[in-house]
């Protein structure tokens, strides 16, 4: 089958959807490649480097939607800027799309591609698990954005991010607080940390404390009992009481930190507004919002779609196409996930496609199949999620006291008081002669307990095969019995001290040979 | 040779012994200790040799020379790997020595005493053969389960537990028997033949119970049962520098199985009671996921950008002789700068301290293995962590799932680190045939083939 990669309309995307790496192993997946002349420019990359790994070079883009059997895109079709023509009249009847597509906002798109009979699959629907992980386009693209955040932040801000000491004079880090610590804050935390930040984190699933303080960032706690996970691990909406308290937090922390980060989306619904133009007064003139949720209306009250403004002396930075700002990287990473979908859907690397319904990664993420829209798929079975355990050591715990008849108090002195009858025993019988022998046997045995806790636990096999060399001393039982009368006893005798000295040569030569092998 | 200057040589051979096994502290002194050992064992035998007791001496040196030659060329060859065989088959001698001494003991008519002390006396000989011949039969089962002569599943016999109890009780009413023929001068060797017989089966049964996974378990168990097997003969004997001795490897070998328990969290009673995983709690939560396989260049890569690495080795690195070049990767890697280290569980190989012993033997300096419980807190600065031949003792469920059949086990936490390399032959459970949640983790990345090919590769990968 042919794949066919348009070059982005968009105004502004510098990302192609197939780096020549990609297209390689695509290539090798039993697929011909085609891309439109100049796709790859605006990401650093030229038709010559396609051409090398045998990706065919296609001058216009119409041309290329004929010929593709399967197109793959970074953005959702649209208007053709220059041909006066949209993208979807250009998809052949039946034809396969593969890009971003958001079937939730776009339901007219969803129509007329339904109507086109094609087979879309989204690369925002695919469903998070950990078996997606390698395609989840989402996850990497917010990896970048987070990452960038930092860095348009950094741009527009007016100092250091590091703490420094210097002759002339002390210079304080810069303070950042992240909101929302998904794939794009905690990105966003580890490179503001990495200049040297102080990175403060909020995020209302209690869950993600242990990762933002894996990264050495400060999480910041709320003071309120509420579970912010929803399905699939995003977040969900909060009470009224959770976001008023969240908001004070805010609030505090809004006068204080050099620039905010905000990351915090909630799956089909617009950016919750966490910022306002009271915080915004509040903040120190000179200070940055870079609001990661400016597609979805933007979680800062006075954020404007892809503007950079400055209100109140606060910069707040409001682009919605960060990842297309690294776009090679960018490219980079789509590319993988798009090929990590085509090796998916294609598990006999004979370059053809089974867009398999009973496969549930490909269920979710296929939106429209052969022309019927099959978007949203059923909620996909959750199985990353580890299943509560606040039942299972309850049930342990019960079962453990059944088990005991005895209480435990006594449990305790048990050995002590059996020990103690022994001796008890033992003592009231034994004649004298017995009992010097048994005082040595109990001090031998307090002497072993001391010496052998003592034994580095990297010599234990050594200690074993010493111990094997020193218990033939049993050698000595046999030697006074050799002499002694009686034939069979001396056969018996004699045996032992052969076997004895067995113990003795080995035990101690292979001490030796294991204890010269102990070098530094 | 006067008797006090005997046991005045005993005592010389005692602190002697004493001090054989301080000097195992740590590796500088060792070597001198196990010399002081030799010397011990020297003194000792010349001093009885040379005691009024000993007459002849063709029967003495005879056997003494073929049982040290035999012992010598033994401990020349033995293959590191197989020291856990050679040690328990080791044990077994112990065991049967003692069965041996004590017999002559029994038949010896020139003892002349009466009384409680003798009744005593009899008891220690009955007590000795006993705890000898468990010894010599166990051993022996745990030698063939370790060179997997003999299959390393339990064998679970029904009603197991009341057999061991039955055996015991026949152990009891002999020794009663046996008692009173003594007294009454009738035929005591019978009741004593049938005891051997009895401890013998129950030996085999107790270790054939036993699963591969507590092997290391069984043989420090063992090599406890030997010490005390000398220990008995001792009493037997009044020779209290046996007592001693037997002593001091009785309670060496109670430690060990006590660290190799504690190590697996499993209770020293139910390892003897054998029957490795029954009646734990509930299911095992299931792995499910997909695991992220790498190449060898890859994980050269990933090793020379890392800074600081923990090796953690298994058994399944010895099986794989993939030892010698996990150190030329160790030296190549140092030689670069970096940090290398080898993370060793306690249960890590198949005897206590096996696998310090097989990577001291493929020359990597002692100074860079460490325990578990040294580097088990800094997990987080590791960058790269290689898992070779190992899986139970890297597994999270032990942590994390109650109903896991090695929960609460303390595991070496590899995830922690940034990334983990696990080698693998292919994808299969471990030792203890549990699933392991750590391949499926997002930062572990797996390197299927053989463990001494795939490090080769990776060798080269690195060096070119």
């Amino acid at each position: 089958m042919k794949i066919g990669i348009p070059k982005e309309i968009h105004p502004g995307e510098k990302r192609v959807a197939t780096t020549p790496e990609a297209a390689e192993q695509i290539i090798k997946l039993g697929f011909s490649v085609l891309v439109e002349s100049g796709a790859g420019l605006a990401a650093n990359i030229s038709d010559e480097a396609y051409k090398e790994v045998g990706v065919e070079i296609v001058d216009n883009a119409k041309t290329l939607w004929k010929s593709a059997d399967i197109v793959m895109k970074v953005r959702a079709p649209e208007q053709h800027p220059e041909l006066a023509l949209d993208e979807i009249d250009m998809l052949s009847e039946g034809g396969r799309l593969i890009s971003f597509i958001w079937p939730a906002q776009n339901e007219q798109l969803m129509q007329k591609l339904a109507a086109k009979n094609a087979t879309v699959l989204a690369m925002d629907s695919v469903p998070r698990m950990s078996r997606a992980q390698k395609l989840d386009a989402l996850s990497s693209m917010a990896n970048i954005a987070g990452y960038r955040a930092v860095i348009e932040a950094a741009q527009h801000f007016g100092r250091f991010f590091t703490g420094q000491i210097t002759a002339a004079g002390k210079i304080p880090p810069a303070k950042v607080l992240v909101i929302g610590a998904g794939v794009a804050g905690l990105a966003a935390i580890g490179t503001a940390k990495s200049m040297g930040a102080i990175v403060r984190a909020f995020d209302t699933r209690p869950e993600v404390k242990e990762q933002i303080e894996s990264m050495d960032a400060e999480f910041l706690m709320l003071d309120f009992k509420e579970e912010g996970a929803g399905a699939g691990g995003y977040a969900k909406t909060m009470s009224k009481e959770f976001i008023e308290a969240e908001m004070a937090l805010f609030a505090r922390q809004a006068m204080e930190v050099d620039i905010i980060i905000t990351t915090a989306l909630i799956p089909g619904k617009p950016a919750p507004k966490l910022i306002t133009e009271g915080m915004v007064k509040s903040m120190k003139p000179g200070s940055i919002i870079v609001d990661l949720a400016a597609e979805q209306g933007g979680n800062c009250a006075l954020t404007e779609k892809d503007q950079v403004l400055v209100k109140h002396g606060v910069t707040i930075i409001g682009y919605s196409n960060l990842p297309s700002r690294l776009a090679n990287q960018s490219s980079q990473l789509y590319a993988t996930n798009l090929r990590h979908l085509l090796t998916e859907l294609c598990p006999e690397k004979n370059g053809t496609i089974n867009v398999n319904m009973d496969d549930e990664v490909l269920r979710g993420t296929t939106v429209i199949k052969e022309g019927k829209i099959t978007w949203p798929p059923p909620p996909p079975k959750l199985s990353a999620a580890p299943a509560p355990q606040t039942e299972a050591p309850a049930y342990a715990s019960v079962k453990e006291q059944q088990k005991s008849i005895v209480p435990k108090s006594i449990k305790q002195f048990m050995p002590l008081i059996i020990g103690g009858l022994v001796l008890f025993g033992i003592g009231s019988v034994a004649p004298t002669s017995f009992m010097t022998h048994f005082t040595v046997f109990v001090l031998a045995c307090f002497i072993g307990y001391q010496v052998i806790w003592n034994v580095s636990a990297s010599l234990h096999t050594p200690l074993m095969s010493v111990t094997n060399a020193i218990s033939g001393i049993i050698v000595i039982g046999a030697l006074v019995q050799v002499s002694a009368q009686g034939f069979v006893i001396s056969i018996l005798a004699g045996l032992a001290i052969l076997i004895a000295s067995i113990n003795i040569a080995g035990g101690f030569l292979v001490t030796r040979r294991m204890l010269e092998m102990f070098r530094k | 040779m006067s008797q006090s200057l005997v046991t005045m040589s005993y005592i010389v051979a005692t602190i002697l012994f004493i001090f054989s096994l301080s000097g195992l502290s740590n590796q500088e002194t060792a070597r001198r200790g196990n010399y002081y050992g030799m010397l011990g064992m020297a003194i000792a035998i010349i001093a009885t040799a040379l005691s009024a007791s000993v007459t002849s001496y063709a029967i003495l040196i005879v056997a003494l020379l073929i049982g040290g030659a035999i012992g010598a060329r033994a401990a020349l060859k033995v293959e590191m790997t197989q020291m856990p065989e050679l040690v328990a088959i080791m044990h077994s001698l112990v065991g049967m020595a003692a069965v041996l001494v004590g017999y002559a003991n029994f038949m010896d008519s020139t003892i002349t005493i009466g009384g409680v002390e003798k009744t005593i006396h009899e008891m220690e000989i009955y007590i000795g053969i006993l705890i000898g011949a468990v010894t010599f039969s166990g051993s022996v089962i745990a030698f063939g389960k370790l060179s997997e002569k003999i299959s390393g599943k339990p064998m679970l016999l029904p009603g197991r537990h009341w057999f061991n109890l039955m055996l015991l009780i026949a152990a009891f009413v002999l020794g009663y028997v046996f008692l009173q023929q003594v007294e009454s001068g009738g035929n005591a060797i019978i009741p004593l033949a049938i005891m051997t017989g009895i401890a013998l089966i129950f030996g085999v049964h107790m270790v054939m119970a036993i699963g591969g996974a507590d092997m290391p378990v069984v043989v420090s168990m063992l090599n406890s049962y030997s010490g005390w097997a000398a220990a008995a003969t001792g009493f037997m004997l009044s020779n209290d520098l046996l007592i001693v001795t037997g002593a001091l490897v009785g309670s060496s070998g109670a430690i060990l199985s006590y660290i190799m328990c504690r190590a697996m969290n499993r209770n020293f009673i139910s390892v003897i009671a054998g029957g490795f995983g029954t009646g734990s709690g509930g299911e095992a939560a299931v792995v499910e996921g997909e695991v992220q396989p790498i190449s060898a260049e890859e994980t050269a890569q990933l090793l020379l950008d890392a800074k600081n690495i923990m090796i953690i080795p298994g058994y399944g690195m010895a099986v794989a002789q993939a030892q010698h070049t996990v150190n030329e990767i160790t030296k190549l890697l140092r030689d670069k700068g970096k940090k290398v280290g080898f993370g060793i569980h306690p249960v890590a190989g198949r005897m206590p301290g096996h696998m310090n012993v097989l990577l001291a033997e493929a020359k990597v300096p002692y100074d860079i293995v460490y325990e578990m419980d040294e580097i088990n807190e800094d997990w987080a600065h590791v960058d790269v962590s290689i898992v070779i031949g190992a899986n139970d003792i890297v597994n999270p469920s032990a942590l994390d799932d109650p109903n896991s059949p090695i929960a609460g086990m303390p595991v070496l936490e590899c995830w922690k680190g940034e990334t983990t390399v696990v080698l693998k032959r292919s994808m299969a459970s471990g030792y203890a045939g549990v699933g392991n949640p750590l391949f499926v983790l997002e930062n572990t990345r797996m390197l299927f083939g053989d463990a001494n090919a795939t490090m080769q590769a990776v060798l080269k990968a690195l060096k070119g």
